[in-house]
C-alpha cells in the first residue's frame, strides 16, 4: 500500500532516466538525508559520533571505492588498506608542506596520489586475472605498508614513526586535530561522502559504468564489442583508488587523529572487503548497509553483556566479537550471497505486491 | 650506487662463502615450509576452487591445540594424535557447515567464507588457549635441539638440529603426499576432481568425502608446519603470517600445480633470504621479507600470467 508504483507514469525520457524513477524511493532518500544532516547531529552524543556515525560514513566510503573496482569492474583487490594509507600520508604531506591549504581541498587532492599509485598497481590487471590478481594486489598491500614504515620523509622524520594530525582551521572553526569538535568533523565527512556518492551513482549509470560492467561480466566479449579493456580497467583502478584514498585521509584526519603504518595492515583491507561483500557487490547502497552492520555489530555486542548484567571481562568480549563476526559473515554468505542490497531489493518487490499475494 | 646494487653483494657472497651457505640453508628451511603450506592450498584449490585463506590460522590453531593439550598433562605423542583428531573434526565441520551450503557460489564468496572461518578460529583460539606466546613442546616430541657446526673453507656454518629435522620431515611429508596422490584410490579421486568436477562426479567420486579429505590433509600440513615453525619462533598468532608467504609461492608456481608449489616454495624461500641479506638490509633498511616474495611473483606473472607451472589459460567466448 505504502510502496505502490502504479499510477506513476513517465511522460518524458528525462523522467524515465531520473536517478529515482519511483517517487517513494526519492522520498525515502530525502528522509535518510534528513536524518543524516539534521536529526543525528542534534541527538547524537560524543560517543555515538566517534564510535558509530563517523566510522560508518568513512568505512562506507572506502567500501564504495572498493565496490567500484570489485563490484562494478570485477577486479578483486585485497590492497584497499594500503591505498587508504597512501591517501592518509599524502594528505599529511600536503598539510605539513602547505599549511595554508584548505583542509577539505587537501583531503580531496590526496585522493589523486592514491589514484596514481592505484593505477601503477593496476597495470598487472591487464595480464593477470582472478585470484592471481588478488594476490598481486597483496603485493601493494605489503610493499606500501613497508614503505610507510621505512620512508621517514613520509612522516616528517618523527621519532615515533607515526603521523599526528595538526589542528586545522577553516573559516575560524577547527575541523581536524585535537581541538576539533565531533559535530564539525561529522559534517565534513558527511559532505564529502555525499558528494562522492553522487559522483559514483552517476558514473556507474553512465558510459564508464557500462564499460566496467561489461568488463566484469565477460572481458573478452567486452573487448569484441569494442571496449578498450585497458582504459576500462585502469579507470576503474584510478577512480576506486581515488575514493579509497579520500576515505583513508578522512579515516586519519577526521576520526583517528593519528596513524601508524600498521593501522593500514591487512585486517583493515579485509574489513572493507567484508563491508562491500556483505553489503552487496555491484551496489552503491549496499556499502552503507554493510558498514552499518560491520561497524555497529561490535558496538552492540560490547554493550550487550552490560545491559544483560552478565559479567564478562573486556578481552573475552573482544574475542567473542571476532568469533561472532566471523560466523555472521559465513551465515550471511550462505543466506544471501548477493548481500544486504539484494535483501532490500527482495523486500521492495514484496512491498510493491503487498497486500496481494501476486 | 650501481656498485652497491650490482657488484658489492656478489663480492660479499664470494668473499664469505660460509656465510652465503648459511643464508642459503636458512632460506631452504623456510622454503621447504612454504612449499608445504602451498601444497595444502593447491590441494584445496584444485579439488574445490576454494582459495583457502584460513590455512594460516589453521597452522596457529593446530600448534595451539597441541601445546594446550600437552599443558593439560597429556603425553606429547597422544597430544599429537588428539590434535589430528581435532583437525579432522574441524575439516568435517567446515565442509558440513560452511562449504556444503555454498556449493556453486562464485569464487569470491567462497574465499570470503574462508576469511570468516579465519576470524572464527582467531576468536576461538584466543578464548580457549589465550593469546600469549607459548613454547613449542620440542623436546617432548623428541625433536633434537642442539646444533652442528661445520667449517667449510675455514668458515663457520651452523646447522640447527631443529632445522634439519624440519627439512627431513617436510620432505618426507611432501613425498608421502605425492605418493598418496599418485598411487592410492583416494589420491587419484582428489586429482580427478581437480581436473574436471563433472566428469569426476559422474564416475561416482564423492565430492563431500574428497573435500573433507583435502581439508584434513591441509590440517595435517598445518600441524606439521605449526610444530616446525613453533619450534623456531614460539607459538603465537604471529605464525599466521607465514601462510601469507604461501600466496606468492602459489602465484609463482601456478594455482593448480603441485610441482609448482614445491619448486616455487623453494625458490621464494631462497631468493627472499638472499635479497634480504645482501640487498635489503644494506640498501633498503631491512625487513624486505614482508613484500619481496609478492613483488617477485608479480614480476614473474607479468611475463607468465598463469605462473611458472600453471595450466595454460585458454580463453573461450
Amino acid at each position: 500500500m505504502l510502496y505502490r508504483t502504479a499510477g506513476q507514469f513517465k511522460t518524458s525520457y528525462e523522467a524515465d532516466q531520473a536517478l529515482f524513477p519511483v517517487r517513494q524511493d526519492a522520498v525515502l532518500l530525502w528522509v535518510i538525508l534528513g536524518f543524516a544532516w539534521v536529526v543525528f547531529p542534534m541527538v547524537a552524543t560524543e560517543f555515538a559520533f566517534q564510535t558509530l556515525l563517523i566510522p560508518v560514513l568513512i568505512y562506507s566510503l572506502a567500501a564504495l571505492g572498493l565496490n567500484i573496482l570489485t563490484g562494478y569492474a570485477g577486479q578483486l583487490s585485497l590492497g584497499t588498506a594500503a591505498f587508504m594509507g597512501v591517501g592518509a600520508y599524502a594528505c599529511y604531506k600536503l598539510i605539513t608542506l602547505m599549511p595554508w591549504m584548505n583542509p577539505i581541498i587537501a583531503i580531496l587532492l590526496s585522493g589523486v596520489f592514491s589514484a596514481g599509485v592505484g593505477v601503477a598497481f593496476g597495470i598487472p590487471s591487464l595480464r593477470i586475472k582472478g585470484f592471481y590478481l588478488a594476490i598481486a594486489t597483496l603485493a601493494a598491500q605489503f610493499f606500501l605498508v613497508w614503505l610507510f614504515e621505512k620512508w621517514a620523509w613520509l612522516y616528517n622524520y618523527n621519532a615515533s614513526g607515526a603521523i599526528q594530525v595538526p589542528n586545522m582551521e577553516m573559516f575560524g572553526v577547527y575541523i581536524a586535530g585535537p581541538q576539533a569538535s565531533s559535530i564539525v568533523q561529522y559534517y565534513v565527512v558527511l559532505f564529502i561522502v555525499c558528494l562522492l556518492t553522487m559522483v559514483c551513482i552517476n558514473l556507474t549509470r553512465g558510459t564508464l559504468g557500462r564499460t566496467w560492467k561489461a568488463t566484469r561480466d565477460m572481458d573478452i566479449a567486452a573487448e569484441l564489442i569494442g571496449i578498450n579493456l585497458m582504459r576500462s580497467k585502469l579507470t576503474a583502478f584510478a577512480i576506486s583508488s581515488y575514493i579509497v584514498g579520500v576515505a583513508g585521509a578522512l579515516f586519519v584526519f577526521m576520526w583517528r587523529g593519528a596513524a601508524e603504518p600498521n593501522l593500514f595492515d591487512i585486517p583493515l583491507s579485509f574489513r572493507i572487503l567484508f563491508i562491500a561483500i556483505i553489503g552487496g557487490l555491484g551496489s552503491i547502497m549496499g556499502n552503507y548497509l554493510g558498514a552499518i552492520l560491520i561497524v555497529g555489530l561490535p558496538v552492540v555486542l560490547n554493550l550487550l553483556p552490560n545491559a544483560l548484567g552478565i559479567p564478562i571481562d573486556s578481552a573475552m568480549v573482544e574475542h567473542l566479537n571476532i568469533m561472532i563476526v566471523g560466523s555472521l559473515i559465513v551465515f550471511f554468505l550462505i543466506v544471501e550471497p548477493h548481500g544486504l542490497a539484494q535483501l532490500w531489493r527482495l523486500i521492495r518487490e514484496k512491498m510493491i505486491l503487498w497486500p496481494f499475494p501476486h | 650506487m650501481l656498485n652497491d646494487i650490482f657488484i658489492a653483494p656478489f663480492a660479499d657472497m664470494i668473499g664469505a662463502p660460509d656465510f652465503l651457505l648459511q643464508v642459503l640453508w636458512e632460506g631452504l628451511v623456510s622454503g621447504v615450509l612454504y612449499a608445504l603450506i602451498a601444497l595444502g592450498f593447491v590441494l584445496i584449490f584444485r579439488s574445490s576452487r576454494i582459495f583457502n585463506f584460513a590455512q594460516g590460522i589453521m597452522v596457529v590453531f593446530a600448534a595451539l591445540t597441541l601445546v594446550g593439550l600437552h599443558a593439560f598433562g597429556i603425553p606429547a605423542w597422544i597430544s599429537v594424535a588428539l590434535t589430528l583428531g581435532v583437525m579432522f573434526v574441524l575439516a568435517v565441520g567446515i565442509e558440513r557447515i560452511v562449504l556444503r551450503p555454498l556449493v556453486g557460489q562464485p569464487d569470491i564468496i567462497l574465499f570470503m567464507a574462508t576469511i570468516g572461518i579465519t576470524l572464527f578460529l582467531i576468536g576461538g583460539g584466543e578464548i580457549i588457549f589465550g593469546g600469549e606466546n607459548k613454547q613449542m613442546i620440542t623436546e617432548e616430541l623428541g625433536i633434537p635441539t642442539g646444533d652442528t657446526v661445520l667449517e667449510p673453507w675455514g668458515g663457520l656454518l651452523i646447522l640447527q638440529h631443529v632445522d634439519i629435522t624440519v627439512v627431513v620431515v617436510a620432505c618426507t611429508l611432501v613425498a608421502a603426499l605425492l605418493g598418496f596422490l599418485n598411487y592410492t584410490q583416494m589420491g587419484r579421486a582428489i586429482r580427478a576432481l581437480g581436473d574436471d568436477h563433472q566428469a569426476a562426479l559422474s564416475v561416482g567420486i564423492s565430492l563431500q568425502t574428497v573435500w573433507v579429505l583435502v581439508w584434513f590433509i591441509a590440517g595435517i600440513i598445518a600441524l606439521v608446519t605449526g610444530i616446525a615453525w613453533g619450534a623456531r619462533a614460539g607459538v603465537s598468532f604471529a605464525l599466521e603470517v607465514i601462510a601469507y608467504k604461501a600466496l606468492p609461492v602459489l602465484m609463482l608456481g601456478g594455482l593448480e600445480s603441485i610441482a609448482g608449489a614445491i619448486i616455487g616454495g623453494l625458490m621464494i624461500g631462497l631468493l627472499e633470504k638472499l635479497f634480504e641479506i645482501y640487498w635489503g638490509q644494506p640498501l633498503l633498511g631491512g625487513n624486505t621479507e614482508t613484500w619481496f616474495a609478492f613483488v617477485l611473483a608479480l614480476i614473474v606473472l607479468l611475463f607468465r600470467p598463469q605462473g611458472l607451472f600453471g595450466e595454460r589459460i585458454i580463453e573461450r567466448v
